[in-house]
């Protein structure tokens, strides 16, 4: 029983100490990288709590896409990092007073489950199957696609609409940009676009 | 014969795989060099792009089996018609699009744009040499045989013989699994020894344009091929 609670402390110390690195490196790209730190051993607690799936869809989309992507653009930001690094201390307490109000948030919801008596009540009647008659795959498939379809498909209509707000914002013709005609290019023949011309000895065009 | 039999062994494959683009993406931003960073954007944004194809695929093969466990998935494939009932017959299209989004994903030819040496000199191992480099194309052909290894697995029936009738069973499991990966592997070789290599703009079209939706198309297909004529897999796990 030793190695798990082991194991434990070293992920959450792990977890906590790159957190920290994320906002304190000097350098924006270090920062991407305790963060993808930070999200490994977050999946290595899921797969200490015994949710294997969860762990591995963390690392698949966390640390696969979205990682590569704010490294992606934070490697191509031209900035001045001294610069970026200056409103720090005065910008620490607005900083805490949210990660306060976060940590409390979950202490309530803790709470709420703990002693409601609703919660408590709905505990011993599992909608879910228990852990050890069926693997969390399923559970989790179950919960999301027969439970709580609505709820899922209302989540999906809303990402949809979000990824169309960002494209219809940030997709709009540009004056001045020569775009590749693949039609146009295909349709282009030689006799169109050379002109062959006989130039007599001795003169000009 | 299986080491670590886990319950969601395609989807750790997958996470463990998509983490090869950290290496090029480091290598070349810590170059500090122009070709070497260049190759290392083209390799994230490529890496990225055929890793959502790859995704499906391996989705529609999961609704045919009913299960993450790669065992499973390997005995989802046996059965009395040997060859004809590995998943590359039934799903030849998803099992295409995978293995060229293989050849994609571990940059390799026609796909090998990180590293195109006629544009980029040499792209993200541009300033690396001996020891390091080595470790690079270590990597690389690693990859390559993971990736071999998946498709067959996937597609090809893991370490079943293709036929079940005397001379194919007398050979073990792990001999005709080594011999299916060597075969993809020559494809790998095989291609890259074909084709010449594509345009940049050509390869995110190829992803994003074509193999995304025929994928996305085909989950949907295959899930009510198998609601509709009852063939939904029974198993659990």
């Amino acid at each position: 029983m030793i190695v798990p609670a082991l194991a434990f402390y070293v992920f959450a110390a792990i977890a906590i100490v790159s957190g920290a690195m994320v906002v304190s490196a000097r350098n924006p790209v270090h920062s991407v990288l305790f963060l993808i730190l930070a999200f490994f051993n977050a999946a290595g607690l899921f797969v200490l709590m015994g949710a294997e799936f969860l762990a591995m869809i963390l690392v698949v989309v966390y640390v696969g896409a979205v990682a590569v992507m704010f490294m992606f653009v934070v490697m191509m930001l031209d900035i001045n990092f001294a610069e970026l690094r200056q409103g720090f201390l005065r910008y620490l307490p607005i900083g805490g007073v949210i990660g306060l109000i976060l940590l409390v948030e979950l202490l309530i919801i803790l709470g709420g489950w703990q002693l409601s008596p609703i919660a408590s009540s709905t505990a011993t009647v599992a909608i879910t199957p228990p852990v050890s008659e069926v693997n969390n795959t399923q559970a989790l498939g179950q919960l999301l696609y027969t439970h709580y379809i609505y709820l899922f498909q209302a989540a999906g209509v809303i990402l949809l609409i979000a990824m169309i707000g960002a494209i219809v914002l940030t997709h709009r013709r540009r004056p001045g940009v020569r775009r590749q005609n693949i039609g146009r290019q295909i349709a282009r023949r030689p006799a169109d676009s050379i002109e062959i011309r006989k130039i007599p000895t001795g003169k000009g065009l | 014969m299986v080491l670590a039999d886990i319950n969601v062994g395609i989807l750790y494959l997958f996470a463990i795989s998509s983490l090869g683009v950290y290496g090029i993406i480091m290598a070349g931003w810590a170059s500090n060099s122009k070709y070497a960073f260049l190759g290392a954007i083209r390799s994230a944004a490529q890496m990225v792009s055929y890793e959502v194809s790859i995704g499906f695929v391996i989705i529609t093969v999961l609704l045919c089996v009913g299960s993450l466990n790669l065992s499973q998935i390997v005995e989802a494939q046996s059965g009395s018609w040997g060859i004809f009932n590995w998943f590359v017959f039934p799903l030849l299209p998803m099992a295409v699009i995978f293995f060229i989004s293989g050849l994609a994903e571990t940059n390799r030819h026609p796909f090998d744009l990180p590293e195109a040496e006629a544009e980029l000199v040499s792209g993200y191992n541009v300033e690396y040499s001996a020891m390091t480099f080595a470790l690079f194309f270590l990597g690389e052909y690693a990859n390559m045989i993971l990736m071999s290894a998946m498709t067959t697995v996937l597609f090809l029936g893991g370490w079943l013989p293709p036929f079940n009738i005397a001379p194919f069973t007398w050979i073990p499991g792990p001999i005709w699994f080594a011999l299916k990966i060597a075969a993809c592997l020559f494809v790998f070789l095989w291609v890259r020894a074909t084709l010449p290599r594509y345009r940049y703009d050509q390869l995110m079209r190829l992803g994003w344009k074509v193999f995304l939706p025929i994928s996305l198309v085909a989950v949907a297909v295959v899930a009510g091929a198998l609601l509709a004529f009852g063939w939904m897999p029974a198993r659990a796990g």
